[in-house]
């Protein structure tokens, strides 16, 4: 790459590092992910050349009554299909061969060290002390061969987050007792951190040790009602993708109108013949029909996201694990929690069933928190809450409502809205179909009361509490949700008011939360200003480097 | 604006500690931030005056019944009242407060915003200068916190030198915090 680095008298070493990062210190190695996971990704690559191949091969029979055509043509497209088929997959297994090859990866003394990629090298270090957590992930496949994704999350985000792909189950277990052990030594001092990483050394595991204590587990029965609430219609999403997909490939119009048509007059002809009772039979049956799906699609989405879940309280911090086709093992540190926040659905919260979230900078299969307890009653979720240093607002909190002329504002505000919305669509139909204009003035209006309605009763549910060490804030009126801020962990505090709100005396506090947002609407200046002022004073009593260092009372 | 009647009677009372003192101890900054904010708006101005002129010409042209001036006057006045009057009032809706511990920054004419980052979470701090900026000798602080919410915080319109001295100030505050 750069020749003037390799003069003739020094000898460079070819290795697989490139000269973005320091050199390999002593006793670090360079390490290559399973072999095995070459199978994984040729199989995920053959997997995408069976669609393409079947297509090829079977697609192009135009008319299945012509069976000597497809003798003669049909045979020799299964021979193209299976080539095809073939050079995606050999060509799938050739390059995951080569990546295989050129990722590597090296535990250092301060950080982790990745370098990958075929044609253009790229070469990532994510110090110990920034990894927020570290999960294990095990698809289906990889499962049955023994192999596990490592993922290190440091608050980056998604793809900027660094993971190996795969090692076998031993090496990624290892390596992150390992990460878990240089992150504690590199928080509480350099010397400790080498007797701990020592420790690690002699005595494999010693970490692990006993299980966890199980704080919140979901048996067979659990998730069965669960999946009972987790009504899904997705599964008619994905054959409508499907018919759209085949749409492409095959001559088949499903966007025709007349195709339906023709199919409806060939089938529908005795529909049109039964009596009245039974038409309203059959859409009775249909609305069954499609209910059973969803529930059934709920249930087997609950039993392979949920099955054998398990939340532990373990020496450095919460680990969960679930799944049945994928397993997943993620460990989160308790001070890395930032905030929590309880919520529900509609239907389930009559029964009262709540989930709970952590709120902090790592990411959670794409989504910004952490499910802890999916699917939990109040009483399960307390002593969770308790357990990240929370606790659920107390009997006596003093909780605060949003004054009424935020009500009133923002009621105006939407119905203002809403008869634009009226006054737009009754214009355009005035002009250009006049039969229509009754109705589409009225729908809009409608729905504005309705939203109206439905401002009005929130209201009362719009609240916010401030604690010792905590800060509350509840809404919503069919399915209510509450966040829960550590005061001490909040980074900023802004008071905004938009031209009502100053005209009214209310405002909007934005707490700058790290890893997620919480604002309380409609708050009365005198108080925004109080509860800014009692905030500010808890945070500015501790540095942030004092919150990150006190942080593991677990170190010890 | 009476703030007690918007509370239930089973709720608790606002508190009774007087938010009055807090609008007082605004520093404002510079004087020189209006002229800057005068120059870049000239500066995005141009174009839409060049538009109208243009609008103006074709529209003549064409033989539209407009009087000739009408749109340019229109576009003329709405920029004089943006570079004149419009700088002033938001140069005297800006302020901050340096605390010793925390930074109060207040902006916003019609949408006003009031921000307190505590000196203990700031993450780091810049001062930047742009062209204009420079040759008035102003210059932009800026505060980044770990939070979603106000993941920055800009302070324009300082002193260069006060900027500078604000950041030092911060800095030596949160290496003393953290001893």
């Amino acid at each position: 790459m750069t020749a003037g680095e390799t003069s003739p008298s020094v000898s460079v070493p070819r290795t697989a590092r490139s000269a973005q990062l320091p050199p390999i210190g002593a006793g670090e190695t360079v390490n290559r992910t399973s072999l095995l996971s070459v199978v994984v990704s040729t199989l995920s690559s053959l997997q995408n050349a069976v669609v393409p191949a079947v297509l090829i091969a079977f697609g192009n029979f135009a008319t299945p009554s012509d069976v000597a055509m497809w003798w003669v043509f049909g045979q020799s497209s299964i021979l193209i299909g299976l080539f095809v088929g073939l050079l995606i997959a050999g060509g799938g297994a050739g390059f995951s061969y080569l990546s295989w090859r050129r990722l590597t990866y090296t535990i250092g003394e301060q950080d982790i060290r990745v370098e990958s990629g075929v044609l253009s090298r790229s070469a990532r270090s994510v110090p110990y002390e920034r990894i927020q957590d570290v999960s294990l992930e095990q698809k289906f496949l990889p499962r049955l061969l023994g192999l596990v994704a490592v993922k290190f999350e440091t608050g980056a985000g998604g793809a900027d987050d660094l993971s190996l792909t795969y090692l076998t189950e031993a090496e990624g277990e290892r390596l992150r007792e390992l990460v878990r052990d240089r992150r504690e030594g590199v928080e509480s001092g350099v010397d400790k951190g080498v007797e701990e990483a020592d420790a690690a050394g002699t005595a494999p595991g010693h970490v692990r040790g006993a299980e966890g204590e199980a704080l919140f587990t979901m048996g067979p029965r659990r998730l069965f009602t669960f999946g009972l609430f987790e009504f899904s219609l997705a599964v008619f999403a994905v054959l409508a993708g499907l018919l759209q997909y085949l749409d492409s490939l095959f001559d088949f119009e499903i966007w025709d109108v007349s195709f339906w048509r023709e199919l409806a007059d060939e089938q529908g002809g005795w529909w049109l013949e039964m009596g009245a009772y039974a038409q309203a039979l059959g859409v009775a049956l249909g609305i069954v029909f499609v209910f059973v799906v969803g529930s059934a699609t709920g249930m087997v989405r609950t039993f392979n996201r949920e099955w054998g879940f398990r939340l532990e309280r373990t020496a450095r911090g919460f680990r969960r694990r679930r799944g049945l086709l994928t397993l997943t093992d993620v460990v989160m540190p308790v001070h890395r929690v930032q905030g929590v926040t309880i919520g529900t659905r509609f239907v389930r919260y009559r029964f009262g069933w709540h989930s709970l979230r952590f709120v902090s900078l790592a990411q959670d299969a794409g989504s910004t928190s952490h499910v802890v307890a999916p699917f939990a009653k109040l009483e399960e979720i307390g002593p969770i809450v308790e357990e990240a240093e929370f606790h659920l607002p107390s009997e006596n909190a003093r909780w605060y409502r949003a004054t009424v002329a935020y009500r009133n504002v923002s009621i105006a505000l939407d119905l203002a809205l809403f008869a634009l919305a009226a006054v737009v669509a009754a214009g355009a139909t005035a002009i250009f179909a006049p039969k229509w204009t009754l109705l589409a003035t009225a729908i809009p209006l409608a729905l504005g009361v309705l939203d109206a309605g439905v401002g009005f009763l929130s209201w009362r549910y719009k609240r916010h509490a401030l604690e010792d060490s905590q800060i509350a804030a509840m809404a919503g009126i069919l399915a209510p949700t509450t966040k829960i801020a550590t005061r001490v962990k909040l980074h900023s505090v802004e008071i905004a008011q938009g031209p009502f709100a100053r005209h009214f005396g209310y405002a909007t506090l934005h707490l700058g939360m790290a890893g997620g947002e919480m604002a309380i609407p409609g708050v009365p200046l005198d108080r925004a200003r109080e509860v800014r002022a009692q905030v500010l004073d808890t945070i500015a009593a501790t540095d942030f480097s004092e919150l990150e260092g006190q942080s593991s009372p677990t170190t010890a | 604006m009476d703030n007690s009647a918007s509370f239930d009677a089973s709720l608790a009372p606002a508190s009774p500690i007087s938010p009055s003192s807090d609008d007082e101890a605004l520093t404002k900054v510079d004087p020189n931030y209006k002229t800057a904010l005068r120059i870049s708006v000239s500066l995005t101005a141009i174009p839409f005056v060049i538009g109208a002129f243009v609008l103006e010409g074709a529209l003549a042209e064409a033989g539209s019944p407009i009087p000739f001036g009408v749109i340019i006057g229109v576009v003329v006045f709405a920029v004089l009242a943006f570079i004149i009057r419009l700088p002033n009032r938001r140069w005297s809706a800006r302020g901050y407060d340096m605390g010793p511990d925390r930074l109060r920054v207040v902006r916003g004419i019609l949408f006003r915003s009031d921000t307190v980052v505590p000196f203990g979470r700031v993450q780091h701090i810049d001062v930047d200068q742009g062209p204009i900026e420079r040759a008035l000798d102003i210059a932009t602080l800026t505060l980044h916190t770990a939070g979603n919410h106000n993941a920055s915080v800009k302070l324009p319109g300082l002193k260069h030198a006060i900027a500078r001295d604000m950041r030092e100030d911060i800095r030596q505050r949160i290496k003393r915090d953290s001893m």
